[in-house]
């Protein structure tokens, strides 16, 4: 079976053409991108304005929670099969309508939680000297209260993109675009090989995409807590991949 | 191989019968469907269920001595913690055919896969719960002649167990969701049934799947805060 997936893997014929790996890869880490970018453009205006006046935490810290116990095979499946549909949507490929919203749905609650979280964890004696200096509510959140919190801010965004690369492949599950498809074909067709080689590509990746995030991390830690080593940012929140 | 063997055949809903579930009606929800099809909703859900413990528990069987050994020694912590992050990091529909290199086309594959998964949060939080037992309280003990294990065992894991218990439901009720995933290798519990249904257009085998599926984790959730209860009599004399 190792075998089988190393012959897949070497044989270039099966990384080009309309239905290559590369294709496949670009479409999915397309998917990815903008369901991440639209996730962090509609979740972390919410989670830091909430953050900022110290409202709604029950709903923003519970969203997590929700969030795990909703299958996100189920939620594809019903999009998909429901009024959504999986019609072809441009570079998105088959079901990409469907793809991107389950993407976006479960893409959120890391997000959003960690957002506020990150916000309200950061010192309230250091808000209220900012305060007392004479700093305005938007001059706290600019200059102080974000600063602070982006180490906090960015594992939900960590969390958030391992969250979408995952659902992205589960996608191919529902005929839907994206790398899966190599896993589901070769699997539901018993040539283990070719899963295996799918598998293998997705893993690595996950693994390039989560280095690439702890190195984006590193970059927007304020200076104090630059030394810090990896994965020692505060880490309140942990959600998990699917 | 038969990969929706669990499934069955749904196309059996007869023509002259316009039940809710028939191909020209095909509603989602639809309770002759939950009647019919009893005994393969009960199986799948059973299915579900084995996935889920069993998983669970071997994750919960691992994390416990990897989260004593972390507290221990300080050295080993960030290896063990960065271990577990990275196995999340992996897709499960990516985990489970590496998986099936070692224990084939099996439940053990889904099993061991979900149990990977849960590592992440049970040894996070069981350390976090060591940690949180204030210094006075061990200090007091070993003063009292506790050995190391007797201070584990009496005084630390008792005073952890609330944040123990909390990474037990977050991680039971995340497994209860992934278990699904398991329909690649042929064991996905109430993911058979979501897979039936795609291909088949089955929209009332969807919807029941889903509903099935999110009972599960609500009704396991409820039983693990029950036990907390149970295991708990010092917290809830203080609360009263």
């Amino acid at each position: 079976m190792l075998g089988d997936a190393y012959t897949y893997l070497t044989q270039w014929s099966n990384w080009t053409g309309d239905d290559g790996m590369l294709t496949l890869l670009i479409e999915q880490l397309l998917l990815t991108v903008t369901a991440l970018a639209i996730t962090m453009l509609i979740g972390l205006p919410i989670a830091l304005y909430l953050g900022h006046i110290g409202r709604g935490g029950f709903l923003a810290i519970n969203l997590s929670n929700v969030g795990r116990a909703i299958p996100t095979f189920a939620v594809l499946v019903l999009l998909s099969v429901g009024s959504v549909g999986t019609d072809e949507l441009g570079p998105y490929g088959r079901a990409g309508l469907a793809t991107l919203i389950a993407l976006v749905l479960f893409a959120l609650p890391p997000i959003i939680t960690n957002g506020y979280v990150g916000i309200r964890e950061v010192d309230r004696d250091t808000v209220e000297a900012s305060t007392g200096m004479g700093m305005r509510g938007r001059q706290v959140f600019w200059r102080v209260e974000l600063p602070l919190a982006m180490p906090v801010i960015m594992t939900g965004v960590r969390l958030a993109l391992v969250q979408v690369w995952a659902t992205a492949t589960i996608a191919a599950l529902v005929a839907g675009p994206g790398l899966g498809n190599v896993i589901v074909s070769g699997f539901y067709n018993s040539n283990y090989g070719k899963g295996l080689a799918g598998a293998f590509v997705v893993a690595v990746v996950a693994f390039v995409l989560e280095v690439l995030t702890i190195g984006a991390e590193r970059l927007v830690a304020p200076p104090h807590q630059r030394r810090t080593k990896r994965g020692e940012a505060p880490r309140r929140t942990v959600s998990v991949a699917v | 191989m038969t990969v929706l063997s669990l499934a069955g055949t749904t196309t059996v809903a007869a023509a002259d019968d316009p039940s809710c579930y028939a191909r020209t009606t095909n509603e989602w929800v639809c309770w002759a469907y939950w009647q019919d099809y009893q005994s393969e909703l009960i199986d799948a859900t059973t299915q579900h269920l084995q996935i889920t413990v069993a998983a669970v528990v071997l994750g919960f069987v691992i994390a416990l001595p990897m989260a004593v050994i972390a507290r221990r020694y300080a050295s080993l912590k960030g290896g063990i913690l960065g271990l577990s992050t990275a196995l999340y990091t992996i897709p499960s529909i990516a985990l489970f055919p590496i998986l099936v290199l070692f224990t084939g086309i099996t439940m053990t594959t889904v099993i061991i896969g979900l149990a990977l998964y849960s590592l992440t949060i049970l040894i996070r939080n069981t350390l976090t719960g060591l940690e949180s037992v204030p210094d006075d309280v061990r200090e007091s003990a070993t003063g009292l002649g506790y050995g190391r294990t007797r201070l584990l065992l009496k005084i630390e894991f008792p005073l952890a167990l609330p944040v123990i218990m909390a990474g037990l439901r977050v991680a039971t009720v995340s497994t209860v969701a992934l278990t699904t995933v398991g329909v690649i290798v042929s064991y996905g519990g109430l993911g058979q049934l979501l897979a039936d249904g795609v291909q088949n257009d089955f929209k009332a085998e969807i919807f029941a799947a889903s509903v099935l599926c999110v009972a599960l984790a609500l009704a396991l959730d409820v039983v693990l805060l029950g036990i907390q209860w149970l295991m708990t009599p010092w917290v809830r004399a203080r609360g009263a």
